[in-house]
This record gives structure tokens, C-alpha cells and sequence, in this order.
């Protein structure tokens, strides 16, 4: 199965009340699969005018305790912010997944990693943060719907699926289950205690992000943030791969962190020790690790199809205990092995003789 | 006791300015509401403008949208809750202006919810700027020299634009500034619910409304301008009921 | 018999209702109510004849009519 059909089945499977969407390549494949599947579960499809009314939508599904999904890929998810933003100032779950192509701008249809920033950062106006995930093959494209559904209403809060258009193409082996890891628990979906149902015997409830009262912003804030710490402190995921006696460690997720544990493999087959920490949250990120760890490599490279983003937030971890730099693409290629390999030699200043 | 507040509103002050017409058209909405006996039924959704805190004031269950994109908030309560009310409250910002495509193709996808729209003719809450629904010659804010064709263009007629959509079961335009018209604007909203409670299509209400202070004139002299300059621009009337041709009302 | 009866502290003073009582009892009271502003007031309450009139027009939801004859006998149409 095409991973973006596996994102699209795995949503179905995690029980997805309602989806919209509108078409953008490289995620055609997921409003197309959706169109067709969602009716056949008698849930609801809706293709939306704009990325602006599919976010919108998502809201409204949301705030009625629903299971609510939108996927589109980086110039839609620049119009989705604003609903973004109010997802998260109302504190509603919802699924979001990001088939990232190549920008800025209308740039171009192949697999980028470039709206990191975006996707972690905020993107929207206001202190927040959506939980940000980070799949690398057709199964966890699967399994992470899950885990997105588990996480937005463990917290009530938007979950960002940052996939590429590699991943969301490539065509890979599926097992359709129910996947065990990763998962947040304990998740309730039953939303009837918080959702609007129709005010029937009980008070009319309401969802806003306007807080005009003195002071009350700033404690809709401060709670806000308290949540986002408890997440931090519980949900970070991430997989190492050959750390332990590492002398080089790679960082890299999705797409390219399979490019780098090829890369482990081969540098290590020429006698350099080298590892891998692939974060699978890219927020909550793996800043504790890092932190722990950082001291006994030698240097950390960080591979991205960026210019450099999630090299910062490595840096910030790391704290300057060792050296840190970047390797990277934007605009279409991707990095081979090949490549990377003889980058991450040149990083290390090993002079090879053969 | 003759008459009593709707239950469906709640007992407290509002914010709105003197005068205003947001007041009229909220209680006749939870007018409507007691008498369909609907209120544990209703979802609706308040948009951004001097209506944003309608949700304190209406005893039922409310969400805020982000500017101008009520209708596709309604379209997912509604798509998910086909056993739900679901009514949108908007500005001639929100509706005509930011959120001129959500609205078009709620309706042209003849989504299965009410829509009161408050043509007030210019931006309330943020000052009195001009609306697309600002009349030619009138002084806003940002058309200190009066509103021209020319440059700013014409007052956009809203209820006009959406009757020529399949999608549409119900428009109308009707006004708030006198007893009668009042009683009027009520049946009207009365309609949008039931089209919506039988399934016939998309409907919207759209009321002009009086803006004393962003129009910066009297509650009096305001419901007179309502008489004197904004009827004749916006003709009142059941534009679309059902399948029947456009009728004029008697 | 229909009675008017104006809430004061929701009233906000912006004399619509004057406008259209047909038997003109509403008028501008000469006390600031707590809103700083001078409410409406009928000039006299039992004059009212019940048209809600007044009721249709108030934004404020400041004015209910009471009308006690409702309970006791049908009233003359
Ligand atoms: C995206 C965005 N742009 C601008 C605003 C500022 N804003 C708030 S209300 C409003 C216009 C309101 O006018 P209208 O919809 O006519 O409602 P009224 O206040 O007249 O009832 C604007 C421009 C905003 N809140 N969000
Ligand atoms: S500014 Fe206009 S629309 Fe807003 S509350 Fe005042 S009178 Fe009403
Ligand atoms: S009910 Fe009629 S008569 Fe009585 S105060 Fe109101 S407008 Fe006047
Ligand atoms: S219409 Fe209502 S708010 Fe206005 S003066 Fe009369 S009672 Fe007061």
C-alpha cells in the first residue's frame, strides 16, 4: 500500500468520524481514498472550498466531540494556520497531517522536510504548540493515525502528522491492526462531558478563545502551557539506533532518518563508529536526551531535505557540549548514502587512506 | 404575563451600544427557538464581530469561529450532527467580506443550516470601517469621503447573489427598525428554522440592522437611516422559499 | 389589565420604545440609574394596553408586560 493510503486507512481504522479536505499534490491520494472510504463507514467526507474552510470544518466536527481529520500538503497548511491557532486557543482535538513538498511559495511537488519550523514552532499567532509526529514508512504512516487520535484528545489539542511526499508515494508491506506502539494513554474518546451535545438537561457550554476579563488571558495561558509541560515531560518518542559506543551521531527523522541508519550501517562496515537518534515527536522533541548524551560523541550531524531547521533544536540541547552541524538539501534532491557518508567522514576530519 | 424574555436567552445585560440592533435580532432568534421548542437542540456558531460574545448571552450550546468562517464551522457540526440545529450569527464583515467564500459554497453545497446575517453597513466592532455592504456616499472610517463606486465599489446585495444558487431553499432580507418589520424579520426566522428542520436546503436571513454609534448618529436617527437609505438599496422581501419562484412579500 | 414594567438597570436609554407606544406612557426618567444614563420610565403603568409594541423594538430585553387578568378570566378579544 501507498503511504498515503495507509494514513488514510489508519484514521478509518482509529475511528475518524469526519474528514475534510482539499486537493493538493503530493496528498491527493488521502481526500481521493477518503471520498471513497469514509461514506462506506457512513462517516463524513466533505470536500472543502479552501484549506482555510477545511480547518474550519474540522473545528466544527471537533467541538462536537468528533474524531476530526484534515491532510493537505505545505502551501495549504500555510492557509490552515489561523485554524489552527483557534484549535488550539479552544482546546479541540483534531488530526492534521503535513504531505510536505518543497517551498517557499507554490515551490515544488517533491518530498521536502521544510515546514519543520512551521510545524513545531507555531505557525499561527499565540504561544502554542501542536504536537508534531513524525512517521518513516507506510506502517507508521498507518500507526500513527492511532497515536495522533490518542494524543488530541488525551490533551485536547491539535496533532500534526509531518509526513513527505516520499513516504506518502512509497509502496511498502502493510499490516492493518491495531497498533500498540506508540500510543498515549489513558485516552477517553467519549467527549460528552466536555462537547457541545445540545444543551439538554445541563448548562449551555461554550468554546471561545476570546478572553477580554483582566488577567484571564494569562491564565488561559499559563494553563495552556502547564499542559504543554505535562505533555513534554510524558510523550516524547524517539528510537536510537547504535548510540551506545558512538562517536558520530546522526539526527534525522522521517524520510531521511532512513537514509541515515543506512548510513549508520555503511560507516560503521569502514570501522566508524556511528549512531542514530531519529526523534518520532519532533514536539514534544528529545531535548533530554540529547542533553544526556550529547557529551560522549565526538560530533552530531544533523540531516534534513531543509536548509537547516531541526539542527537548532538540536542545538539548543546540546548546549554547545559538542560540536553540532547540518547537511542537507531543499528543493528536490534528497541525500543519498553515498553522499552522506563521505559528508559524515569529512565532519569527523578522518583522512581515509584506502 | 404578556410577554416574558425567551427562555433561550439568558437573563444578563449585554454589551452592545444603545440602540443596537444585534439586541433585536438575538431575541428574536430565542424567540423563535422557545416557540419550535428546539433550544436542547441547537448548536450555533458566533462569528467575529460585535456579536463575538453572543455565547454569553445565548443559553444554549455556542462556538466561536475564526472571522468570517462560520459556515464551514456549521458545515462540520452539522455533517456530523445531522439531528442538530445548527445556525450561524454574522456580520456584513464576516459574512460579505473575509468570509464571502465560506459562505458561497455553504450554501451552494446547500449545507443543511440557518444563517442570520446582520447587515449593519460598516465594521462595528472595530471601529465603523467600511463593509462591502457600506452604501455609496456613506462616511466611514476608511471611506472618510463617503463610499465610491468607483473605487470602493458597490454595496454588495448578499441575499440577491445567493437565491441564484441551487443549494439555497430559503433567502430573505428583512429589517429590524419598526414593530412591524420586527414581526416580519420573525417569521422569516421562523422559515430558516423549519427549512432547516425539513431538510429543504441552505437558509439565510439576512437583517438590516441599525449601528447608532458607527454610523455615529442616535439610536432614532439610525432606525430612520435604516427607513430612509438602506431599504431603498436593499429591497426587503422572501427572495427564495423552497422550489417557488422569487415572490416579493404582500 | 396589562401592566408595562421597565427594567432599569437593563434599559440603556436609547428611546426607541417612545416612538412607537401608541398611548405615548414611555418617557426619559429624571433619575441616572446605575448605568449613568436616564432610563425609560412609564408615565403611567396602567395605561398600558398590552400592544407590545414597545417589547418588539427594545434591544435590551429591558421591558416585559404583565398581565394578571390572564389567570383569572379570558380576556376580551
Ligand atoms: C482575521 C481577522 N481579521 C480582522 C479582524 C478584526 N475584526 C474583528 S471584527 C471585524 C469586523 C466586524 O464587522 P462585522 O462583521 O460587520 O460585524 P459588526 O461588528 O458590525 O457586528 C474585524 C475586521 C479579526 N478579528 N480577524
Ligand atoms: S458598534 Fe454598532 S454593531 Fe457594534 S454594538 Fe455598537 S451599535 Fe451595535
Ligand atoms: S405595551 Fe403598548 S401600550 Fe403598553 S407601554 Fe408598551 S407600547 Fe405602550
Ligand atoms: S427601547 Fe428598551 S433600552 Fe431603549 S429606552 Fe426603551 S426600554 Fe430602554
Amino acid at each position: 500500500m501507498a503511504g498515503n493510503h495507509a494514513l488514510a486507512e489508519g484514521a478509518i481504522q482509529a475511528g475518524c468520524d469526519a474528514y475534510f479536505g482539499y486537493p493538493i499534490t503530493p496528498q491527493n491520494e488521502i481526500p481521493e481514498y477518503m471520498a471513497a472510504r469514509m461514506p462506506e463507514e457512513g462517516r463524513v467526507f466533505v470536500q472543502s472550498e479552501s484549506e482555510l474552510a477545511a480547518i474550519s470544518m474540522v473545528m466544527g466536527a471537533a467541538v462536537t466531540g468528533k474524531r476530526a481529520m484534515t491532510t493537505s500538503s505545505s502551501p495549504g497548511i500555510s492557509l490552515m494556520q489561523e485554524g489552527i491557532s483557534y484549535l488550539c486557543g479552544c482546546e479541540l482535538p483534531a488530526v492534521i497531517a503535513n504531505v510536505v513538498r518543497g517551498g517557499p511559495g507554490l515551490g515544488n511537488i517533491a518530498a521536502a522536510q521544510s515546514d519543520y519550523f512551521q510545524a513545531v514552532k507555531g505557525g499561527g499567532h499565540g504561544d502554542y504548540h501542536l504536537f508534531v509526529l513524525a512517521p518513516a514508512s507506510v506502517q507508521e504512516m498507518f500507526d500513527f493515525a492511532f497515536w495522533a487520535f490518542d494524543l488530541a484528545f488525551k490533551y485536547r489539542n491539535p496533532v500534526m502528522i509531518l509526513t513527505d511526499g516520499l513516504i506518502g508515494q512509497m509502496m511498502e508491506p502493510l499490516t492493518i491492526r491495531e497498533p500498540s506502539w506508540p500510543r498515549a494513554t489513558p485516552v477517553s474518546f467519549d467527549a460528552r462531558d466536555w462537547a457541545l451535545t445540545g444543551a439538554a438537561g445541563r448548562p449551555p457550554r461554550s468554546f471561545k478563545s476570546l478572553f477580554l476579563g483582566d488577567g484571564v488571558l494569562e491564565a488561559h495561558n499559563a494553563k495552556l502551557q502547564a499542559k504543554y509541560a505535562r505533555a513534554a515531560a510524558t510523550e516524547v518518542r524517539y528510537e536510537t539506533v547504535a548510540t551506545e559506543d558512538a562517536q558520530l551521531l546522526l539526527v534525522a527523522y522521517g524520510i531521511m532518518a532512513r537514509v541515515c541508519r543506512e548510513t549508520v550501517d555503511r560507516l560503521r562496515a569502514r570501522g566508524i563508529k556511528a549512531g542514530l537518534l531519529r526523534p518520532l515527536t519532533l514536539w514534544p522533541f528529545p531535548t533530554a536526551w540529547l542533553a544526556a548524551h550529547a557529551a560522549q560523541f565526538a560530533h552530531i550531524l544533523v540531516v534534513e531535505l531543509s536548509c537547516g531547521q531541526m539542527v537548532e533544536d538540536v542545538q539548543l540541547a546540546v548546549q554547545a557540549r559538542t560540536p553540532v552541524s547540518f547537511y542537507g538539501r531543499a528543493g528536490g534532491g534528497i541525500v543519498t548514502c553515498q553522499e552522506l557518508t563521505a559528508v559524515a567522514i569529512e565532519r569527523l576530519g578522518i583522512k581515509e587512506t584506502s | 404575563m404578556k410577554y416574558q424574555p425567551p427562555h433561550a436567552l439568558q437573563p444578563v445585560s449585554t454589551h452592545y451600544c444603545a440602540g443596537c440592533g444585534h439586541g433585536v435580532a438575538h431575541r428574536l432568534i430565542c424567540e423563535v427557538i422557545d416557540e419550535l421548542g428546539i433550544r436542547e437542540r441547537v448548536l450555533a456558531v458566533a462569528p467575529v464581530g460585535c456579536a463575538v460574545l453572543a455565547y454569553d448571552y445565548w443559553n444554549f450550546d455556542v462556538t466561536e469561529a475564526a472571522h468570517g468562517r462560520a459556515p464551514a464551522v456549521a458545515t462540520g457540526m452539522k455533517r456530523c450532527n445531522p439531528d442538530k440545529l445548527v445556525f450561524t450569527y454574522q456580520g456584513d464583515g464576516d459574512l460579505a467580506a473575509i468570509g464571502a467564500g465560506e459562505i458561497v459554497n455553504a450554501a451552494n453545497r446547500g449545507e443543511l443550516i440557518s444563517v442570520f446575517f446582520i447587515n449593519n453597513a460598516n465594521y462595528g466592532m472595530t471601529g465603523g470601517q467600511m463593509a462591502p455592504t457600506t452604501l455609496l456616499g456613506q462616511k466611514t472610517t476608511t471611506s472618510p469621503a463617503g463610499r465610491v463606486a468607483r473605487r470602493e465599489g458597490w454595496p454588495m446585495k448578499v441575499v440577491e447573489m445567493l437565491t441564484q444558487l441551487d443549494g439555497v431553499a430559503f433567502a430573505a432580507r428583512c429589517a429590524l427598525h419598526t414593530p412591524k418589520h420586527i414581526r416580519d424579520a420573525k417569521r422569516a426566522i421562523h422559515t430558516a428554522f423549519v427549512t432547516q428542520m425539513q431538510e429543504a436546503g441552505f437558509a439565510i436571513v439576512e437583517l438590516l440592522a441599525a449601528c447608532p454609534v458607527g454610523w455615529g448618529v442616535t439610536p432614532i436617527q439610525a432606525i430612520e437611516l435604516v427607513e430612509q437609505q438602506m431599504i431603498p438599496v436593499y429591497p426587503l422581501g422572501v427572495f427564495k422559499q423552497a422550489s417557488s419562484p422569487v415572490s416579493l412579500p404582500s | 389589565m396589562p401592566q408595562v414594567v421597565i427594567d432599569r438597570s437593563r434599559c440603556k436609554g436609547c428611546e426607541l420604545c417612545f416612538k412607537v407606544c401608541p398611548k405615548k406612557l414611555l418617557r426619559r426618567s429624571s433619575q441616572l440609574s446605575a448605568r449613568g444614563i436616564y432610563p425609560c420610565e412609564a408615565s403611567d403603568p396602567t395605561a398600558c394596553i398590552g400592544c407590545l409594541q414597545c417589547v418588539l423594538v427594545c434591544p435590551d430585553v429591558a421591558i416585559t408586560v404583565e398581565d394578571d387578568t390572564d389567570d383569572e378570566q379570558p380576556t376580551r378579544k
